[in-house]
């Protein structure tokens, strides 16, 4: 089986603390896989080490078949690669429009030019405010990013995953912090992008990443303790037992 | 949506109309030191609108760009003393070695942020100090005097001080205006990104490194243009003007300015350096008198008013003087 996405026995040890413990995913492409896990199973420290922002002690990350494992953040990024941050991360003080134009003009070529205006460049702030659009921010395009709510600032992170054209989308808790009404836009939004996209989901919400999912890996303690569909896990007894057990039980049954 | 009449454009406005007319108001009162004085505002203004491209745009603060200043003046002060005089020369051999003393620091401080950063260039500057203390030959701590001004032929005569003057405000508006571009530009916008949050521009695919030194390539050539023009005004070069104190009122400048604003450089400068002029004046004029029994001159201690006056800006006048007036201008706007 070879996935767009295969990590290969991933290892990260922080000290004494294994982070990741031979890790194995295998994300065929226009699947949702789904990665849940309790606090601090090493959720963000595998995202951080797929995006490059950390690099694993030993084994392999491939993707489309090409080995990322040693390559710099903005090389994966142009492999098509897009992340979008657990806590956002923003270019706060620029406008909502010029965050997306950025994440349009890191996939358009050097930017080695010097003289003519970037905000004028319909090559830019076209598929920019098209992202926008499609992550339901268009009549905020000239806001600073710093006057958006919390939930449209993690709708400003979607459109600029969205605006590098990626190929796979690393999604860091994108539902962390909205409210019930909000994280039913998210799940709507994530919805659709599902068609289109190949997607890693690392998500705390129970409810949206069994609605979503296609697949699901849950991560205790830095390995994998189960992979399967949204059923399988449901019916784990390890994941029961490891995870679930610790949440309140309703939010397993549907 | 864009205002063009708003207090910060009329300041800016005001400045340069004034700056235009410095030499028509010098030779109307028949007094060349507002000239002069005028000269030194404009050359600082181009070291402190150079340094406000990587600090207040790049958000990389250099605390050693004056060493620039020093640069290009030693090699137009070294060369002339060489007995080459050729402006045509040593123009352009200074901003090459401003660049190549640029990228040799950027390439190895950028490497580093925030703290470490501020040390590392202060620390460079230091260095090229005390290398500049060393130069026995050309005059180690006491500097150098330069016998003659860069030659252009018949193109401009700088020993004529007005002539000198507007080609000083000719380079501060080139360069005012090569910044407006840049920061504008897609180069700009990954330099501003940058500043803003290095490490989602490089999430998103940006290396931003090299971004950063080409900008801070650009600042130090700049800053040794300053250097130039410096070393031709006073006819001097020494050690002194890369001292880092004089780093720290670069620093000053901007920040009183506004970083990150087009023209809070210039207005900083003018600032400081009427500050630094008048302060000492009128504490003379007013506070003097009181201590005559003490025997004790009050107005040589200036900075004790210019110390709070510049901490009162940085806490309760963030963006500097620009900073505040935008503040009024965004009230006024219906």
């Amino acid at each position: 089986m070879s996935g767009l996405l295969q990590v290969e026995n991933l290892a990260k040890r922080f000290g004494g603390i294994v982070a990741t413990d031979d890790v194995v995913i295998n994300i065929p492409e226009g699947e949702l896989h789904a990665v849940i896990g309790p606090n601090g199973a090493g959720k963000t420290t595998l995202i951080a080490q797929l995006t490059g922002q950390l690099m694993p002690d030993s084994g392999r990350i491939r993707f489309d078949g090409t080995d990322i494992t040693h390559l710099p953040m903005y090389q994966r990024s142009m492999l098509g690669l897009a992340r979008s941050f657990q806590i956002t991360s923003l270019f706060l003080d620029l406008s909502v429009l010029d965050n997306v134009s950025l994440a349009v003009q890191a996939h358009a070529g050097h930017s080695f030019h010097f003289w003519r205006d970037a905000r004028q460049q319909a090559d830019l702030r076209e598929p920019a405010r098209a992202a926008l659009a499609r992550a339901g921010l268009a009549d905020r395009a000239d806001r600073p990013a710093a006057a958006l709510s919390h939930g449209e600032h993690r709708q400003l992170e979607l459109a600029m995953a969205l605006a590098g054209k990626p190929r796979m989308l690393l999604l860091d808790e994108p539902m962390a912090g909205l409210g019930p009404e909000e994280s039913a836009r998210m799940v709507e939004m994530l919805r659709a992008l599902k068609k289109q996209y190949t997607i890693l989901l690392v998500e705390h919400d129970m409810e949206a990443v069994f609605a979503l999912a296609d697949r699901i890996t849950v991560l205790v303690y830095g390995r994998v303790i189960a992979t399967g569909s949204p059923d399988e896990i449901r019916n784990n007894p390890q994941v029961r037992e490891a995870y679930l057990g610790e949440h309140e039980e309703g939010v397993v049954h549907d | 949506m864009m205002r063009m009449f708003t207090l910060r454009n009329a300041l800016a406005v005001v400045v340069v109309a004034g700056l235009l007319l410095v030499p028509v108001y010098a030779a109307f009162i028949g007094n060349n030191f507002i000239l002069s004085m005028s000269t030194r505002i404009v050359i600082l203004a181009i070291a402190a609108t150079s340094l406000n491209l990587i600090m207040g745009y790049g958000g990389m603060v250099s605390f050693g760009h004056a060493a620039y200043l020093g640069i290009g003046g030693y090699v137009v002060g070294m060369l002339a003393f060489e007995g080459i005089s050729s402006g045509f020369i040593q123009w352009p051999l200074a901003l090459v070695v401003s660049a190549l003393f640029a990228l040799v620091i950027g390439a190895l401080s950028l490497r580093t942020r925030g703290v470490y950063f501020i040390m590392i260039t202060l620390a460079f500057a230091q260095m090229i100090y005390y290398v500049g203390v060393s130069l026995s030959r050309y005059g180690a701590d006491d500097g150098l005097t330069i016998q003659r001004r860069s030659q252009f032929g018949d193109l401009i005569n700088l020993s004529n001080k007005t002539a000198f003057y507007y080609l000083c405000l000719a380079c501060l508006l080139g360069s005012v205006f090569i910044v407006w571009r840049l920061v504008n530009s897609r180069f700009g916008m990954v330099i501003q990104g940058a500043r803003s949050n290095d490490i989602r521009m490089r999430a998103i695919g940006f290396p931003t490194y090299r971004y950063k030194l080409v900008c801070f390539v650009i600042a130090g050539t700049m800053g040794g243009l300053a250097g130039v023009l410096l070393a031709n005004h006073t006819d001097f070069i020494s050690p002194a003007v890369m001292h880092w104190t004089r780093s720290g009122d670069l620093i000053v400048m901007v920040v009183l300015g506004g970083m990150g604003a087009l023209f809070g450089p210039l207005i900083g400068t003018v600032a400081f350096l009427a500050l630094e002029e008048a302060l000492p004046f009128v504490m003379a004029k007013t506070i003097d008198p009181y201590f005559i029994a003490q025997n004790i001159r009050p107005s040589e201690y200036w900075q004790i008013i210019l110390g709070p006056l510049l901490l009162l800006v940085v806490l309760f006048a963030r963006g500097g003087i620009d900073g505040l007036l935008a503040r009024i201008d965004r009230k006024e706007q219906p």
